[in-house]
């Protein structure tokens, strides 16, 4: 056939629809972006849900914890150490749980003590429950136990206080202010108790002996009471630096508050609770009154603040340690992936080597070279060996992704390397990417607390305290105060847990071969 | 012949890598000066000091790199302890196998126990999927696999060895391994190790096993006639071992290390013990040793792991192009 035959008159050609417009059909569904649609997955997730909810609230924790409680991780006082956790609500209703009580067993003249500390220091109750008594066998014979609830804070008692002479005026005149009994007469030094252990318990302030074993043995009067061994004066002390005005009332009695220790120290026997409180009244630090939400340590310390605060600085250094990770690992792991051939084979060898160095070398190795503070080492080696997780899953996004056609079309439009890599690749890694890091978070926090507990590094020093540092004291006492390593457990536990039912969605979310695969 | 190709060059890199590493530690810990005043009690600091000389510490650093590998290859001479007062002087070979024992029995009891447990509660769970048996279990493992290890060995002591008096606090001492006694003193700290294990296993199983009895092939069996359990234990279990398989492997070579938490709180007369006082008392040769040791073991779990995918399932050929 020939071409002409086709041939077309130019009459026969006319416009389709001239009259109207064309247009594409608009969209009935709106468009779902990636980071929406993995939202959708995830809010779908109830675990995930939860678990936010629990990482919500620990970092509320780590932000906010230590501006509830007035203490502070350098308030330490060791008179105070392994109190009971103690709930002022159950306290003050005579609940006897979480009120810093602890059930004991113990022989009549223990008892007989915790007794004369309740009676010297009138209004505050040292045996909080009636004691019963129950008897059992020890060593082939029966004895005698009374069972009660000892308050562990009252139970402190008098201590002996070493002052200058204008201390012990001006604790005199709080006293006078405040209508309070601080200091407690002396004790007759001839009639002080002589066992060793006893020399320097203020809270002996009745008759002694020394008993069987040299230990000290009460001895009662005809009645069964107490005798005291307060120090009195036969004549008026005409010094005020003997007096104080805070007399016991319908006891006509002088007695001596104060023995001197020489240069210019007075040795004074003060109830330690409102003893406390004048200190801390004095240092205006807003702290009331030794009450301890989580207990206190062996230090003394408060563990509410100190978990709080060591959640502060897992949480910060975490972060840290994840940002950085991510930041260098994308753009080690782009690099890699997107040159491939020699480039990829070297980076790779560094990788492989940096990621088999076990960790605990490196923190050693760092801990010996730099003389600097643990903070700064722990942050180094979680670096060192951390980032390598993420320039692997950068990596293989990339190999997955270069080959693609629509990198060649961005290519043969002329885009650059650098622009093909970030704007093109990287985003398809961001899913794993993110992930990733939310997941190095609990790894750092654990990691720290793990060599905490090995006694490798400490980060206890002066306000600062970690986790680890709390549940590795907390050991020691496992049997004693189990308290001390409960709550730093409980933290870790739900942080480690919640982190990982959250990274769990977040994987789930951000893996579109997911879509509409739900039950 | 392939894989033969592969498994060399995996290991001549896994070498490379282990040298490497060796020789950065090797050069930075003998860049740290030796506190030759502290020595043990009753030691005289002269015959430390002569001790020292006689095994060329004052030669420099790449000189001794080199005698301390002549010694190594030619009289399995890994040096002595130096500066931790209860090794000063022992042969650090001798100290090391005499410590590796309890940590290895430790670690295979608890894969002992908790392989088949883990396992057993995966395949159920597997089986059981979506219902409350399933449910339970998912929830289980996901606890079990997040609380560290020193949590569940102080719950472990507390109720176990404090409340209930079961077991002793701390693992005996001496070295009769097989004794009942010494089995039962080891239980707490197998018990606090295995938790996680078995949740690791039933998870990975429980993953395995559901997308194997999905697949098509399951149908088929069926289809020609095989009951449930047969096609279950037939073909769905044959198939979901493969990736399960490896990490066993992995796992049985790890226990070498063992947990350097768990030792510290049982008191277990390990390697993980002698490791941390190397550290801390800077001992060269016991670090050298130590890590050398947990570096090895870390590098051939890996490579095990990645070759026994190979191995165990022909489709799977890591770095095949």
């Amino acid at each position: 056939m020939r071409a002409q035959d086709y041939q077309i008159s130019k009459e026969k050609f006319v416009f389709h629809n001239v009259d109207e417009r064309l247009h594409d059909k608009k969209l009935e569904t709106k468009p779902v972006s990636y980071l929406q649609d993995a939202f959708r997955r995830f809010a779908r997730n109830k675990a995930s849900i939860v678990a936010t909810f629990i990482i919500g609230f620990l970092i509320l924790f780590a932000i906010f914890g230590p501006m509830l409680t007035p203490y502070q991780v350098k308030d330490k006082d060791p008179n105070y150490a392994y109190c009971l956790p103690r709930n002022e609500f159950f306290y003050k209703h005579g609940i006897h749980f979480w009120d810093g009580g602890q059930e004991k067993e113990l022989t009549k003249q223990t008892y007989d003590q915790y007794r004369a500390i309740e009676l010297e220091i009138k209004g505050r109750k040292v045996i909080m429950t009636k004691p019963k008594v129950v008897t059992d066998t020890y060593m082939g014979k029966e004895r005698q136990l009374y069972k009660f609830r000892l308050d562990t804070y009252n139970v402190v008692g008098i201590k002996y206080a070493l002052l200058k002479y204008d201390e012990y005026v001006a604790l005199q005149k709080y006293q006078d202010e405040h209508n309070v009994q601080i200091i407690y007469p002396m004790t007759d030094p001839a009639k002080r108790p002589q066992a060793e252990q006893d020399i320097n318990n203020a809270n002996i302030w009745y008759e002694t002996r020394l008993g069987n074993g040299r230990k000290t043995e009460i001895v009662f009067d005809e009645n069964g009471n107490f005798k005291n061994i307060y120090w009195t004066d036969t004549e008026s002390p005409d010094d005020d630096k003997y007096t104080s005005k805070m007399l016991w009332e319908g006891d006509t009695k002088l007695y001596r508050y104060a023995e001197e220790k020489g240069g210019n120290m007075w040795n004074v026997r003060v109830d330690y609770y409102e003893y406390y409180k004048y200190i801390h009244d004095k240092a205006g630090d807003g702290i009331t009154k030794p009450s301890f939400l989580l207990g206190a340590n062996n230090y003394g310390m408060d563990i509410f603040s100190g978990l709080a605060s060591g959640a502060r600085f897992s949480f910060i250094l975490a972060i840290i340690v994840a940002s950085v990770n991510l930041v260098v690992g994308a753009i080690y792991g782009a690099i890699e992936g997107y040159y491939g051939g020699k480039v990829d084979l070297i980076m790779e060898r560094i990788v492989d080597i940096l990621g088999s160095i076990p960790s605990m070398i490196v923190i050693t190795l760092l801990k010996y070279h730099l003389n600097a503070s643990h903070i700064v080492i722990l942050f180094i080696s979680f670096f060192a060996t951390g980032w390598v997780g993420m320039a692997a899953r950068t990596r293989m996004q990339f190999y997955r992704f270069k080959n693609q056609e629509y990198v060649l079309v961005a290519r043969t439009l002329g885009a650059r390397d650098r622009r093909i890599m970030f704007k093109h690749i990287f985003p398809n890694a961001i899913g794993t990417l993110i992930t990733g890091s939310v997941l190095v978070i609990p790894g750092v926090i654990f990691s720290e607390t793990s060599l905490s507990y090995l006694g490798i590094i400490n980060l206890s020093t002066g306000n600062m305290t970690s986790v680890g540092t709390l549940l590795a004291t907390g050991q020691n006492y496992l049997f004693t105060f189990p308290h001390m390593i409960l709550f730093p457990s409980i933290f870790i536990s739900l942080l480690m847990l919640s982190f990982n039912l959250f990274g769990n969605g977040l994987r789930d979310a951000f893996n579109p071969s997911l879509r509409g695969n739900e039950e | 012949m392939y894989m033969f190709k592969y498994i060399l060059k995996r290991i001549g890199l896994m070498l490379m890598t282990f040298s490497i590493i060796f020789v950065m530690c090797f050069v930075l810990i003998k860049l740290l000066p030796v506190n030759v005043d502290k020595v043990g009690f009753g030691e005289d600091p002269e015959k430390l000091k002569n001790l020292m000389e006689a095994r060329g510490y004052n030669k420099p650093i790449l000189e001794q790199l080199g005698l301390y590998i002549k010694r190594i290859v030619l009289d399995g001479d890994f040096g002595i302890g130096i500066n931790m007062p209860e090794f000063q002087g022992a042969d650090v070979w001798d100290t090391f196998t005499k410590m590796l024992p309890p940590t290895i029995l430790i670690n295979i009891y608890s894969s002992l126990f908790a392989v088949p447990i883990g396992i057993a509660l995966g395949i159920f769970a597997a089986l059981k999927k979506n219902k409350w048996q399933d449910h339970t279990i998912s929830t289980l493992v996901m606890v079990f696999i997040s609380v560290p290890s020193f949590v569940y060995a102080s719950l472990v002591l507390y109720i176990l060895c404090f409340e209930l008096n079961l077991f002793p606090k701390t693992m005996n001492p001496g070295y009769d391994y097989f004794s009942i006694d010494m089995f039962k003193s080891m239980i707490p700290a197998v018990l606090s190790m295995s938790f996680g294990s078995i949740a690791g296993y039933a998870r990975g199983t429980r993953a395995e096993l559901t997308e194997v009895l999905t697949s098509e092939f399951m149908l088929l069996a069926r289809t020609k006639g095989l009951t449930k359990s047969q096609a279950t234990t037939r073909h769905a279990l044959r198939n979901a071992m493969v990736p399960i398989f490896p990490s066993i492997i992995g796992e049985f070579i790890s226990v070498l290390s063992g947990s350097l938490v768990i030792e510290k709180i049982f008191a277990i007369p390990g390697v993980g013990g002698l490791y941390l006082a190397a550290i801390n008392s800077k001992d060269y040769d016991f670090f050298m040793m130590l890590s050398a040791f947990y570096l090895l073991v870390g590098l051939a779990a890996t490579l095990v792991i990645d070759l026994s995918y190979g191995i165990i399932d022909p489709r799977i050929r890591m770095g095949a192009k």
